[in-house]
């Protein structure tokens, strides 16, 4: 789908969908999607790669630089790694083209909160390659006009970090036909936060969602600071079939008047609490659920449960209120995986007993 | 639990010591029951599902009779293709079994063509058979309450002479009570009859939904099977009617907490023209739904609710009040239906081929077939059947306190049927010879000893096994009924001090004050609010689960009855503890998590 007419460089992710990457960039796309299908995403907007197209026009106007890094031997790392810095020093350097700075500052102030998260979303990011997602930047609680800038040009100069470079070397994937657009995004305080499938990792299983979480944001747990607590919830009955209560040491949160995230170490009490009851599992399990329904496969999701401090019971009684939704991408490891039935119909309904019967149960 | 650092294994039995006091418990069981020297060789475990007190002697009964017709019925009647039957011994008073596996694949493929047939009949026409089994089941009960137990009065009918009958009554002393034996023997034979093939249908569906969805609760396995109507819900639904009978009779002040049965039934009496109209609905609920048994059927103290009223009685101010207060509902059968359904296909639907769903129908659908026969044949059988049985033996015991053999009815429950028989052949021949039995100064002295040992016998805590730990686990009764699994045997070697674990068998977590019953004599005991934590439960208990906030047994599985009706009042049960009655005391604040299947004392 083609860029809409209007404002150039800023969308509202409510006006994006699945069929968007081209202009706003995966990330973006899949939020906007998720938005459009009535799940809730924290409010915000993408600066579409139109932007980052004028800046690298500026940067690199006839492309020789990016040509140049693409002709560079895959294996040859420190090669490869000072082009992309000398890229990247070039793009963060660049002057903001005239109107982005302005559009994005305004759509900024319309949020209405300090704090922000700065996402890269790159066109090619979350496609089927689902080892090449997770390459580009994302900034937590980002604050002011000149820091959210400033953010919005280190997640366009990420394209270009030394492993993304060196990945799509490895790949034969050009550098020409690169993309980025950049998701400004209301920052979530969760009580708790992250990751769940709606299929089990552990055994491919399609009738349950697994959750795994810890206390404040998803961050701690996405980086491997934390042990999560996870939970299996059937998706038929809502059982909670299992349930792996961890020692959670710390938590990353962020002050409002602060800077940046802070990890703090959880007190001894809350360390092996349960980041969710039973009914906030299986509240989330069904927004899982909702979004696997949308897209008809089963999704890789990142989540978040709002409330103000890691650890304290919850403000709001409605827990269907307060679950947002970070990320959704289809889930690929099991997809990819062939399975041979489990049993084929036999003559009689009683042949199965029979044949069981032959053998030691 | 015992080892010597290699192997690890439980206590072998000849390693167990008589229980202090009950040194003659040997004398009570006949010598077939005995452990012998190379049963130390093999897995046992104690049947504390169906026997969780110590035996009396008539009650070995229970164990005989069954073993012999579940053996016949595996081993050479359906020809079971990896299993024979089931051994029992008793040491202590306590019945442990195992089962006899089949390993020769040789034999296993012999076994297995025999099998596929007779098994095949079966299959392919269970509702017919079944309906002749019931038509068969209730000839038998019928036959067992028509037995006739003689009075041996001075001078015998005239109608021996007139109608030239020409055998006298003292015969009929000995070959009614022979008729109530045999009658129990076919009654087990016709128990056993579609039992391990129903088991089996289930085992097969479980073990499918387990390989489609490795994470799937064996509860809700269980849910896509049970059955809606199922006869075990009928007594509580007559009681639930005679709730609202006594409401629109006026007469329900009478029920109150704690009331006793013999009063209230007085009261009634006296109570005109509503008195008269709730006994006269009393009388028809009873026959023959108050068949029911107040335990399983196993010992001759469970006594049916129409011999003791003290269930139904606990139940129903429980009931008046809910309806007093417009809140007695029926049981919800449309919208269990529905959700049984809607669990079914949602599994279904999430299977990955046509192929495997078409597999699903088959086998979900033979579950549904054979499930009728699973539910139902305890009320029949364990209930009905045995309650009868029970009190024909009751009379026997009557009639020899009568001639002085025992002090009293009850004590005859303290010999074994072939004791009772030479018992009854003793006044057979004193009727006869016109002088007195000789039994009063043989078996009464037998009959206190017995029961101070039996005393003694409860003081003993049974190992869960015995004997080295199995590398397979084959019998599908030991799996589905038992909940013995690899799992249990692993908990029953390492027991954890803090938690108590064992199936989860109906979801959710709550916490409340322990009801520990090790008798279910007990069961009026039980409290609003209270967690009921027992040896096993009885179907006859239904009515008290509306009372209770959560279930703990020491045995069963998640097809065991306590596990169902938690499901169907949708609260927390965890079973097959192994000795959660033995780690938790009445009064103590217990938390049951029927998610993980365990449960933990807090307080």
């Amino acid at each position: 789908m083609t860029e809409p007419a209007g404002t150039r460089f800023v969308r509202g992710l409510a006006e994006v969908g699945a069929a968007d990457r081209a202009w706003a960039g995966g990330k973006a796309a899949a939020l906007g999607e998720l938005a459009r299908a009535g799940i809730p995403v924290p409010r915000g907007c993408v600066v579409t790669v139109a932007a980052f197209g004028l800046v690298m026009e500026a940067v690199d106007p006839s492309g020789a630089i990016r040509g140049a890094i693409g002709g560079l031997p895959p294996d040859d790392l420190p090669a490869l790694a000072r082009a992309a810095a000398d890229l990247r020093a070039r793009i963060t350097a660049a002057p903001l083209p005239p109107g982005v700075a302005a559009e994005i500052t305004a759509a900024y102030t319309e949020l209405g909160v300090a704090a922000v998260a700065v996402r890269s979303s790159a066109t090619m990011e979350d496609s089927a390659e689902a080892s090449f997602a997770g390459l580009q930047d994302t900034y937590l609680a980002v604050r002011g006009d000149d820091d959210v800038l400033g953010r919005v040009r280190s997640c366009w100069a990420s394209l270009f970090n030394d492993e993304s470079v060196a990945y799509r070397r490895r790949q034969g994937i050009g550098e020409g036909g690169l993309a980025m657009g950049v998701v400004v995004q209301r920052m979530v305080s969760p009580r708790a936060a992250g990751v769940m499938f709606t299929r089990s990792p552990v055994t491919g299983d399609r009738s349950v969602v697994a959750i795994e979480g810890t206390w404040g944001l998803g961050s701690a747990l996405v980086a491997g600071e934390v042990t999560p607590d996870s939970f299996t919830v059937s998706k038929v009955t809502g059982e909670i079939t299992g349930r792996r209560i961890s020692a959670k040491l710390r938590a990353h949160s962020f002050m409002p008047n602060g800077d940046g995230i802070t990890a703090q170490p959880m007190p001894t009490a809350l360390r092996r609490s349960p980041c969710l009851t039973d009914d906030e599992a299986r509240a989330l399990s069904l927004v899982g659920q909702r979004v696997e329904e949308h897209y008809g496969v089963p999704q890789d999701i990142e989540w978040a449960l709002l409330g103000d401090t890691p650890g304290c019971p919850a403000l709001h009684s409605d827990t269907a209120d307060r679950i947002v939704l970070l990320q959704s991408r289809p889930e690929t490891v099991w997809a990819a995986r062939d399975r041979s039935p489990v049993a084929t119909p036999k003559p009689r309904a009683g042949d199965h007993v029979l044949a069981r019967f032959r053998r030691p149960l | 639990m015992a080892g010597n650092g290699s192997a690890p294994r439980f206590p072998l039995p000849s390693e167990i010591t008589d229980a202090p006091g009950a040194e003659g418990w040997r004398s009570m069981y006949p010598y077939f029951t005995r452990f012998q020297p190379e049963d130390d060789q093999r897995f046992w475990f104690y049947n504390s599902m169906h026997f969780p007190e110590p035996m009396p002697a008539f009650d070995t009964i229970t164990a005989e009779v069954p073993y012999s017709a579940i053996g016949a019925n595996t081993a050479r009647v359906f020809v079971f293709p990896t299993t024979l039957g089931i051994e029992h011994r008793i040491v202590n008073g306590r019945v442990y079994i195992t089962a006899i596996p089949v390993t020769d694949p040789e034999e296993i493929g012999r076994r297995a063509e025999i099998f596929n047939e007779r098994a095949g009949y079966y299959f392919e026409n269970w509702d017919t058979l079944y309906q002749g089994w019931k038509t068969r089941i209730k000839g038998l009960i019928d036959e067992i309450s028509s037995v006739t137990v003689p009075e041996l009065p001075e001078i015998d009918d005239a109608r021996v002479v007139t109608e030239s009958l020409g055998v006298a009554q003292n015969h009929y002393v000995r070959e009614n009570f022979h008729r109530c034996i045999d009658l129990f023997s076919k009654m087990w034979h016709h128990h056993t009859e579609f039992l391990m093939l129903g088991y089996g249908a289930y085992v097969v569906f479980f073990q499918f939904c387990k390989q489609a969805f490795p994470e799937i609760s064996d509860q809700a396995v269980a849910r896509m099977v049970a059955g809606i109507d199922v006869i075990m819900y009928r007594p509580d639904d007559e009681l639930r009617n005679l709730a609202r009978v006594a409401v629109k009779a006026g007469v329900d002040d009478l029920f109150t907490e704690g009331c006793s049965p013999p009063e209230v039934l007085a009261a009634l009496a006296d109570r005109g023209e509503g008195g008269r109209q709730w006994l006269a609905a009393f009388e028809q609920a009873r026959e023959p739904w108050f068949n029911v048994s107040t335990g399983d059927g196993f010992y001759h103290h469970h006594r049916s609710w129409s011999d003791d009223l003290t269930v139904p009685f606990t139940a129903l101010p429980r009931y008046v009040a809910q309806v007093r207060d417009g809140l007695l509902a029926d049981r919800p059968t449309e919208a269990l239906r529905t959700e049984r359904d809607r669990i079914a296909a949602e599994y279904r639907d999430l299977l990955g081929t046509e192929e495997e769903q078409a597999a699903f129908d088959q086998m979900l659908g033979l579950c549904r077939v054979v499930f009728p026969y699973v539910e139902d044949h305890k009320f029949y059988c364990e209930h009905w059947f045995t309650t009868q049985f029970f009190n024909k033996i009751r009379e026997f015991g009557a009639l020899l306190a009568r001639f002085g053999v025992l002090d009293e009815a009850e004590d005859v429950f303290q010999l074994h049927h072939t004791e009772v028989d030479q018992a009854l052949s003793d006044v057979m021949l004193a009727w006869a010879a016109g002088g007195p039995p000789l039994g009063a100064a043989h078996f009464r002295p037998i009959v206190a000893e017995r029961k101070r040992i039996l005393a003694a016998l409860r003081d003993w805590s049974p190992p869960p096994a015995l004997g080295p730990v199995p590398e397979a686990l084959n019998d599908p009764a030991v799996h589905m009924l038992w909940g013995v699994t690899q799992q249990t045997i692993e908990a029953w070697l390492r027991p954890d001090e803090g938690e108590i674990r064992g199936c989860g068998a109906s979801s959710g977590i709550v916490e409340g004050p322990a009801r520990v019953l090790t008798d279910v004599n007990q069961i009026g005991e039980i409290r609003d609010g209270e967690i009921l934590v027992c040896p096993v439960t009885a179907p006859s208990w239904a009515p008290v689960f509306g009372k209770i906030k959560a279930a703990v047994s020491d045995i069963g599985g998640s097809m065991s009855h306590a596990a169902i009706v938690a499901r169907e009042y949708g609260m927390p049960a965890v079973v097959g503890t192994g000795d959660a009655t033995k780690r938790i005391r009445t009064g103590q604040r217990v938390r049951v998590d029927g998610d993980r299947g365990i449960v933990q004392v807090i307080g």
